[in-house]
């Protein structure tokens, strides 16, 4: 009898169980933890996709940057265990594809996307002609600057080459209102490398030409010479060798810098009281240029959502995809990353009350400058980190440096 | 029982053991020899895995980055377990004192070893903050210094920083084990001693160490396997910069593994740490071995 009973609620359960399992479907998804959109952002993107979507579930990751590639790497061995959305730096794609850790989802994107959407947010997940995702996070590196310190130091226009940068940082540092006017990423991290692109774009230069280093000289060279000079003659904050994205924002936000480079989700958090002693004396605008060479610079470090080819729930995922990167949830949550969608920056959703940053926008995302396509991209980056981080630190010179880093380069199998 | 059965008795209580370790360990470890002569990279698609020989042991072993980190963790294993030896049994001497409130001390000095290594080095990464950490406050307030450093920013001094807070995790355990052996020494032989005029330092020398270096040796054989193995504290406290000043060789066969995607290489920088350990071990073996003979 009780034995009876006990089969009985077994099966049962077993019933219950299966059914349960046919009706749900469980995305595993891979975000970062920092910079663009906020942990609660995505969670509340995500529990209104669950919502209109009942029957699947997904399970959120986040990670720090560092930790993205390898994680994304690492699981595209585990089978139906994967990850089944993740999110994937504008530097990858060469890599990913050619080794098949995505989904080639070029059949999948409605074709009249592709002029709605900025060509620099589609370069994010192109390779070879092909499409491995969606673009999302549309992002690039802003010059922020502290207008009461300005105004404080007599500057009445914000500079608009990089020359002038280092001039009114020295006004600034003579004047005692800061003991670095400037304040960088530039710990031996892909964060430095975006820093160096910029300023490489600035005075014309490039990685490769004609799959051969190309940085030995010319606008690259003048780049870390850049870095090397605001250093030497601390207008640059030392601490910056440490830093990540992060730490500029926290040093910025106490007001101990006139100037930083960071990304878009700065311009709310460096606004917001709770966060920032600077809030409301704040400008944002392009990386300026330099003079006859260039008008304003930029990198291109925006971030696409694609699917694992291990994935067992491609659709389910492309619709989870397709949530996150519409034009509607975009302009919802454009205070920590703008939209990919040209018509979003007429918004006024989008536009209210960072008019400055949507101004920047529009001029950056039109000089948006590539890190190096190259399907050894790792590599090749983390040689350059190496090499300009000792220079930095006065270990070599930039022509050393540099000649080093391309004797490198050539050598990776 | 004759010989014979009783050697074979040993091998069958063993076997269960020896099965276990071969599946988690010794299998593993062959397959990672064999992906070490061959090209097999990371990737989801199908390949060609060719055998290449010794190609990859060369490549790596004319890698100057590689050898340099090879250089480094050999200082970071000497300098660290060295520091730990004579730092735990320092501490084993002053807690196998009698004094009031020893057990609290002996209580709460294994603390840093308990806590995990991940959280050890966070921990330590904010105290070498280079704007708002302690020992810049406690330095500058105690006048050692005159402005804050940037502790983990010199690539000349990032490595012994980091040495540093290893070494605090990790002599708790070699302070407990040099006390436990330091326990079992009898009284009255150092009371003997003390009496025919011993000094303290001749009866540490002549009677404790002796006595404790058994058991030592054991821990710091631990010891140095894991040093030289050494990953997660620099993962976390300086991804091997400044300007690679703390990538140690671990950090390569994960680099070469998992950043890089080439598995054969990356078996083939695994295999030269693997042996490279194996030879520490060995040293260490013949040391306790000449000390057994020498009791």
């Amino acid at each position: 009898m009780k034995l009876k009973t006990l089969m009985a609620v077994t099966a049962s359960a077993a019933a219950l169980m299966t059914s349960a399992a046919m009706a749900d479907t469980t995305l595993n998804a891979l975000f970062m933890s920092q910079a663009a959109y906020s942990e609660d952002n995505i969670k509340s993107m995500t529990a209104s996709f669950e919502a209109a979507n009942p029957g699947t579930k997904v399970d959120l990751e986040f990670v720090p940057y560092e930790a993205l590639h390898d994680k994304i790497i690492a699981a595209s061995g585990a089978g139906d265990d994967g990850y089944d959305v993740v999110l994937f730096d504008v530097i990858w794609p060469a890599e990913f594809a050619e080794r098949g850790f995505l989904t080639d989802v070029s059949d999948r994107v409605a074709a009249d996307l592709t002029s709605k959407i900025f060509d620099g947010a589609w370069t994010t997940v192109e390779y070879d002609g092909k499409r491995y995702g969606m673009p999302w996070i549309l992002d690039t590196k802003y010059l922020y600057y502290n207008t009461e310190i300005l105004a404080n130091a007599g500057i009445e226009t914000p500079p608009e080459t990089w020359a002038e940068v280092l001039e009114q940082a020295k006004v600034i540092k003579d004047k005692g209102l800061v003991e670095y006017p400037l304040v960088w990423s530039w710990s031996q991290s892909e964060a430095m490398i975006c820093d160096f692109t910029t300023l490489t774009a600035a005075h014309g230069g490039s990685f490769f030409d004609d799959g051969k280093p190309a940085f030995e000289t010319g606008g690259a060279k003048a780049a870390l010479d850049y870095m090397k000079t605001s250093l030497g003659d601390g207008l640059t904050n030392p601490s910056s060798l440490e830093y990540f994205e992060e730490d500029v924002r926290r040093v910025f936000s106490a007001g101990d810098a006139a100037f930083a480079m960071n990304w878009t989700y700065m311009n709310s958090l460096v606004n917001d009281p709770n966060e920032s002693k600077v809030a409301g004396k704040v400008g944002v605008m392009s990386a300026p240029g330099v003079d006859g060479v260039s008008e304003a610079s930029a990198v291109n470090g925006s971030m696409g959502l694609g699917i694992p080819s291990n994935s067992p729930h491609a659709d389910q995922a492309w619709a989870f995809i397709n949530h996150l990167t519409n034009q509607s949830t975009q302009e919802e949550f454009a205070n920590l990353s703008l939209p990919i969608w040209k018509a979003s920056y007429s918004q006024s959703a989008v536009t209210d009350g960072q008019e400055d940053l949507v101004a920047a926008a529009d001029k950056s995302i039109a000089v948006m400058y590539p890190r190096p396509l190259v399907a050894s991209y790792t590599e090749v980056s983390s040689i350059l980190q190496k090499h300009l981080h000792g220079s930095l630190l006065d270990q070599t010179t930039s022509e050393e440096a540099l000649a080093n880093a391309a004797k490198r380069v050539a050598r990776i199998r | 029982m004759s010989a014979i059965s009783r050697s074979r008795e040993k091998w069958v209580l063993l076997f269960p053991a020896i099965l276990v370790l071969s599946l988690i360990t010794v299998l593993p470890f062959l397959q990672t020899v064999w992906t070490s002569f061959t090209d097999a990279e990371i990737t989801a698609r199908e390949q060609q895995v060719n055998w290449i020989g010794l190609e990859n042991y060369i490549w790596a072993l004319t890698d100057p980055d590689f050898l340099e980190a090879l250089g480094r963790t050999m200082y970071f294993t000497v300098v660290s377990v060295g520091l730990e030896g004579v730092l735990g049994i320092a501490v084993a001497l002053l807690l196998n004192q009698k004094f009031r409130g020893r057990w609290f001390l002996r209580v709460i000095i294994i603390l840093p070893w308990a806590v995990p290594t991940i959280v050890n080095a966070v921990a330590w990464r904010l105290i070498y903050h280079p704007d708002y950490g302690a020992l810049n406050s406690l330095l500058l307030q105690l006048g050692f210094i005159d402005s804050y450093t940037s502790w983990l920013g010199d690539p000349d001094r990032a490595l012994n920083m980091v040495i540093l807070a290893d070494v605090w995790k990790n002599f708790p355990l070699v302070a407990y084990i040099a006390l436990a052996a330091m326990q079992t020494i009898p009284g009255d032989l150092l009371k003997a001693a003390a009496i025919e005029g011993a000094g303290a330092w001749k009866r540490f020398h002549s009677i404790t160490l002796p006595w404790i270096i058994g058991p030592m040796l054991v821990v710091l054989i631990l010891r140095t396997i894991e040093a030289f193995r050494v990953f997660d504290i620099i993962y976390v406290m300086t991804r091997g910069g400044p300007s690679d000043g703390t990538k140690t060789a671990s950090f390569y066969v994960y680099q070469e593994y998992f950043s890089y995607l080439r598995s054969g290489s990356g078996a083939s920088y695994a295999v030269v740490v693997a042996g490279i350990s194996a030879v520490l071990i060995l040293a260490y073996y013949a040391g306790i071995r000449r000390d057994q003979r020498g009791a």
